[in-house]
């Protein structure tokens, strides 16, 4: 497979290392109500559906920058590929200030 | 009909005429009392032991290819029960007791073939830990023997002892493992059951489930839906897929695991031997092929078919051991998707929805697990309460911090 690396261009997927499903971004506030029963989901409940997929990909023996990769999982098919800190910086605008 | 050496010898001076299909293809019925979904080892095995040891009557597999047609024929057809932790370890220990007696107890040549299995350790501490996992395995009622270097040496003079990176100090041999014919189980199975009444419906798919006030009552199916007392899941790399039609995400991520097979040698390797420093494990067919195979692909993926980085990678571990290796040539080689939990460790188990029970997560580690994952999903389905070899394998302990961790490697599938 080849990643299409919003920086570097096409990269060997093997320059990568793999984490699971992108929504690992959005970890849980800790402190809200239900925390407990939210970090149990977090952690451990997965969608893992047979076609599209978002999933995280570490660039390890590259620029070692975290990757938000769209993926066919039927067909390895990669479909997108953007810098996981962009999408963390939009799902969180106050972080950008 | 009943095989034995007689009946060989009668068909041979008859034309073999007499031989019969080894399963009947029905009609489904509008309902059951046990609906297994998935006719792979697992749920052939399960309505296999539901009929013959739990006595029960109107069983169907529901199979949405052919029977057979995942996993059971797509491993490397390893038998063992060397495993560490209480949980896991007498269950698999049960597995192998049923592996002994199978053949006889299903009248069936699954080719069972106890020629041993060594984990070799390449360092100081990783022979205390393969010392200590011998010893859980002795007091779990298996069988175990640490092998020094010399021993190995005269088992199999060809490896690589003199491996600059992991030179090889021992092994752990298991003499009680060994390899089946990872078809011919399923065929044995598929024949008991139907022998005993099971109706396999190949070539329907289950599209969802009928769930009425919290119960499941039946199932969609491409062939129409059938009415069920009981529902019992057992489709592998495909959990997630179906039981999220029951509204239910698991602790499963579905992976690839890639097998291969060489042309046919002369004996090379008379028993099973895995490597130590990386993920390799080899044997060799009766037809000659050694058969091996090494990690997972580790991305989440339905394909049966992986990339090129493994295959390099599994070739590279097989020099690093056996450089004899370099002069075979592969054959063939497959994937197979593989339920990945996120402790490593398989579930046997019922759901939040009353009749409606679930096994699976069997990760790379379904082959060997057949017989007591049939029995003990039987005995579950029956009785309403877990076998005893497989009551921790509970659905909730991801949720209750019970996990069964044999890598420690934490909620992350792919390093599993």
């Amino acid at each position: 497979m080849l990643i299409p690396h919003p920086l570097l261009g096409p990269r060997d997927a093997q320059e990568f290392t793999y984490l699971g499903d992108a929504s690992l971004i959005a970890r849980p506030d800790g402190t809200a109500a239900g925390a407990e029963e939210a970090f149990f989901e977090y952690t451990y409940l997965r969608d893992n559906p047979a076609g599209t997929h978002r999933e995280l990909w570490f660039h390890e023996a590259g620029d070692r920058s975290w990757l938000v990769v769209t993926r066919n999982t039927l067909t390895h098919e990669i479909l997108d590929a953007q810098l996981a800190s962009d999408l963390a910086l939009a799902m969180c605008p106050e972080a950008r200030e | 009909m009943r095989y034995s050496g007689l009946r060989v010898v009668v068909e041979a001076l008859t034309g073999h005429k007499g031989w019969k299909p080894l399963w009947r293809n029905p009609e489904p019925q509008s309902s059951y009392d046990f609906v297994i979904v998935g006719g792979g080892g697992h749920g052939l095995a399960t309505a296999y032991y539901l009929a013959k040891t739990f006595r029960e009557k109107r069983i169907a597999v529901l199979e949405k290819g052919w029977l057979g047609s995942g996993n059971i024929g797509r491993n490397t057809t390893i038998i063992r029960s060397n495993y560490l932790l209480p949980g896991n370890e007498p269950f698999y220990e049960f597995s192998m007791k049923l592996w002994e007696g199978l053949e006889q107890e299903f009248n069936f040549n699954a080719m069972v073939s106890q020629r041993g299995i060594l984990n070799l350790f390449h360092s100081d501490a990783q022979r205390d830990a393969f010392r200590r996992r011998g010893n859980a395995m002795l007091l779990a009622g298996a069988d175990a023997k640490l092998l020094d270097r010399d021993a190995v040496r005269r088992m199999y003079p060809f490896l690589n002892f003199g491996n600059a990176r992991f030179p090889i100090k021992g092994g752990l041999l298991q003499p009680r493992a060994g390899t089946a014919r990872h078809d011919g189980v399923a065929w044995g199975y598929a024949r008991g059951a139907d022998a005993l009444g099971v109706d396999i419906l190949q070539n329907c798919e289950v599209t969802g489930f009928k769930i009425e006030a919290g119960k499941v009552t039946g199932v969609e199916t491409t062939r129409g839906p059938i009415a069920a007392k009981k529902v019992g899941v057992s489709v592998a790399g495909s959990s997630s897929r179906v039981m999220e039609k029951a509204g239910m995400r698991l602790p499963i991520e579905s992976h690839v695991i890639q097998a291969f097979v060489s042309e046919g040698l002369k004996l090379t390797i008379d028993g099973v031997l895995t490597f130590g420093a990386g993920h390799f494990y080899i044997s060799q067919s009766d037809k000659g092929g050694l058969v091996f195979g090494g990690d997972l692909d580790g991305y989440n993926t339905y394909a049966q078919r992986g990339n090129l980085p493994v295959v390099e990678d599994v070739a590279e571990s097989g020099m690093a051991i056996m450089p004899v290796i370099g002069r075979a040539r592969v054959l063939r080689n497959w994937g197979g998707i593989m339920d990945m939990t996120m402790d490593g460790s398989p579930i046997i188990d019922r759901t939040h929805i009353d009749s409606l029970y679930f096994n699976g997560g069997w990760c790379y580690g379904g082959f060997k697990a057949t017989p007591a994952s049939g029995y003990a999903f039987a005995h579950l389905l029956a009785t309403d309460a877990p076998h005893p070899t497989a009551n921790a394998y509970r659905l909730d302990r991801f949720a209750r911090g019970y996990l069964i961790d044999e890598k420690g490697a934490g909620a992350q599938p792919n390093l599993h």
